[in-house]
């Protein structure tokens, strides 16, 4: 089979506060030999929030992100689920909209870029699962999670809105809970797993978001997890480090340990616990 | 082609409270037939009809106009009129909960006190406020190209489908919520409205305004008719600044931070943009910033690895802003 390589999208937090996000990609890129080229000359997605202010300006960029994907030849490949709806929303609104991709395109022409919308975006957790697949992973295992229950925490930005994402089924995702399963694991099911964070009014409505953290917690830890697993760096944030505001604003002590989706296969395919950056958590990983 | 109707064997869990009688809600299961044809209103009227006469729904118009049926089927808020049953078979499987759309404010069984929605509908003055002539002596024309700006949001049947799925609205009692931001953004954008900066500046009131929707799309996921209500939340935010009224506060600042770190750096300065949004008010984020710091968690702006070509991004940003703030 030929070696798949997607071209690397990292966005933002796997540079800054999710270093493990990276390191735990690039040890499971290697392990399932995937080749990853990093778009170094990638900006910002705005992450959601760019767009509230400038929506021109947002698109350029985004576009701008792909064509670097398109100039490679590649699919481009996303670790975070608000780059991927960004990107993908981008994708979305050029190829329906000839008059806005040429508008766009104007812009990109000043600096000799283009945009055609030839590379597809594809978040990490569907590339492994539709490309490598369940059955190859789970053959893979070598340490497999069975010991474990493992709560998933799909997070919104990459099932909503269905009709941009069309993987999971927002009401009924089944993606990271076939992954739970194919690395060993045991999948809690549990009402929050596909809510809100509350990352995106962290700052504005620090009460909501920690609630609504606080809650995705305590409906895994009623489901008897042992641990939280997540494809979004930004959720992971959440769930690791809010844990104080979250458990002050429900009223009740939360805390899981919260695995990156990479860090879960990683710890199922045999990586060490040093290159998936364990140590880098702010709730202990200490039962593995 | 031959048309086949097929059935299959259905478990209903349905909600049941009185709030004249019950202390508490409790659940009672019937175990039902169920044909391709139906929709989930079907099965509302044969609960009734043919199993308990006191259940209670809203339903009037089964043609999904009148929005009165909106309920929840598997926590998944729904028109009940326009939901086939084989479609929640076929997502949920042969077990189906059927409950309230808010369940903090039934009354009797799927039937809501809606008031929390009114009053907020009432509260973003949802008509059009224009001062015309008494006797005008021509019309006022709205060009199809005025009306396509719309977009769709004028089709909201005010079913609550959405207010009540969205997870703000249940933490956040004071947050208008998505299906009066959408009512809002339908008169908002509409060029016969005169009220634009006015109703524009209520929209933005910390706690209940467009800046305290949390993104996560389930209104625009819910919506029987597709109204999109979040991508109306986004529209208005955008029109705030558009429109220069925009408050400086840590939402708006944090949206236009965005813009400066990407300047500056191509990919964002986390802390600098935090520091950016807040203001003097970052020291509240301390505690847990010396804990992510002691875990390797944040980088110093000096540390921070910038976009390659980062020339192409300035000149890009500069070329490309449509907004002042």
């Amino acid at each position: 089979m030929e070696k798949l390589k997607y071209a690397l999208f990292t966005g933002c937090t796997a540079k800054q506060s999710t270093p493990e996000q990276m390191m735990s990609t690039m040890a499971v890129a290697k392990k399932l030999g995937i080749e990853l080229v990093e778009l170094t000359e990638a900006s910002c997605c705005g992450a959601s929030h760019l767009q509230d202010y400038d929506d021109f300006l947002s698109l350029v960029l985004n576009a701008r992100n792909i064509a670097y994907a398109e100039k490679h030849g590649l699919t481009m490949v996303t670790i975070c689920n608000t780059c991927q709806l960004n990107t993908a929303m981008t994708k979305h609104r050029l190829d329906e909209n000839p008059e806005l991709k040429a508008k766009v395109n104007e812009k990109l022409a000043e600096v000799g870029l283009e945009y055609k919308g030839t590379s597809e975006i594809v978040h990490f957790l569907y590339a492994i699962i539709d490309d490598i697949g369940l059955d190859k992973i789970k053959e893979m295992v070598v340490k497999p999670l069975s010991e474990f229950n493992i709560a998933p925490f799909y997070g919104c930005h990459n099932i909503r809105p269905s009709e941009l994402h069309k993987k999971d089924n927002p009401y009924r995702p089944t993606s990271l809970d076939d992954l739970i399963i194919a690395c060993g694991g045991k999948n809690v099911d549990y009402e929050e797993k596909n809510k809100c964070c509350g990352f995106h009014v962290e700052l504005q409505a620090p009460k909501t978001a920690a609630i609504l953290t606080g809650n995705a917690i305590a409906g895994a830890m009623d489901g008897n997890a042992d641990m939280m697993v997540t494809p979004c760096p930004l959720c992971h944030l959440k769930l690791d480090t809010q844990t104080g505001h979250a458990s002050e604003a429900i009223g009740r002590d939360v805390e899981l340990p919260v695995l990156h989706m990479q860090q879960m296969v990683g710890l199922a395919l045999g990586c060490d616990l040093e290159e998936l950056g364990l140590q880098h958590h702010l709730v202990e990983v200490n039962f593995i | 082609m031959e048309h086949t109707i097929t059935t299959q064997q259905v478990k209903f869990k349905v909600f049941r409270f009185n709030a004249d009688e019950d202390y508490l809600p409790y659940y009672e299961d019937y175990d039902m037939e169920v044909t391709s044809e139906e929709v989930v209103l079907d099965i509302l009227n044969r609960i009734k009809w043919d199993h308990d006469g006191s259940f209670s729904y809203r339903r009037s118009c089964r043609h999904g106009i009148c929005g009165a049926c909106a309920i929840k089927v598997n926590g998944r808020s729904t028109l009940a009129c326009k939901e086939s049953m084989n479609d929640m078979v076929e997502l949920f499987g042969n077990e189906l909960v059927i409950e309230p759309l808010s369940k903090k404010r039934a009354v009797k069984d799927m039937i809501i006190d809606k008031g929390d929605f009114w009053e907020k509908h009432d509260a973003i003055h949802p008509y059009l406020i224009s001062d015309v002539e008494e006797h005008p002596e021509n019309e006022h024309i709205v060009t199809p190209e005025e009306a396509e700006v719309l977009n769709d949001a004028d089709l909201c049947i005010q079913c609550g489908a959405c207010h009540y799925a969205c997870p703000v609205v249940e933490i956040n009692e004071d947050f208008f919520g998505p299906a009066a931001f959408a009512k809002a953004y339908r008169f908002e954008a509409d060029v016969r409205d005169e009220a634009h900066v006015a109703r524009l500046n209520e929209l933005q009131a910390p706690n209940q305004g467009v800046w305290d929707c949390a993104k996560c799309f389930e209104c625009a996921e819910v919506c029987p008719k597709d109204v999109n209500p979040i991508e109306k939340i986004t529209k208005l935010h955008q029109m705030l600044f558009t429109e220069g009224v925009a408050k400086s506060n840590v939402a708006t600042r944090h949206a236009v931070g965005f813009k400066h770190s990407i300047m500056k750096n191509g990919v964002l300065d986390e802390g600098g943009l935090v520091l950016y949004s807040e203001g003097p008010s970052i020291v509240k984020h301390i505690p847990v910033a010396i804990k992510m710091f002691k875990k390797g968690k944040i980088v110093p702006p000096w540390g921070i690895t910038k976009s390659d070509n980062l020339d192409e991004i300035q000149k890009l940003v500069k070329s490309s802003s449509t907004a002042k703030f």
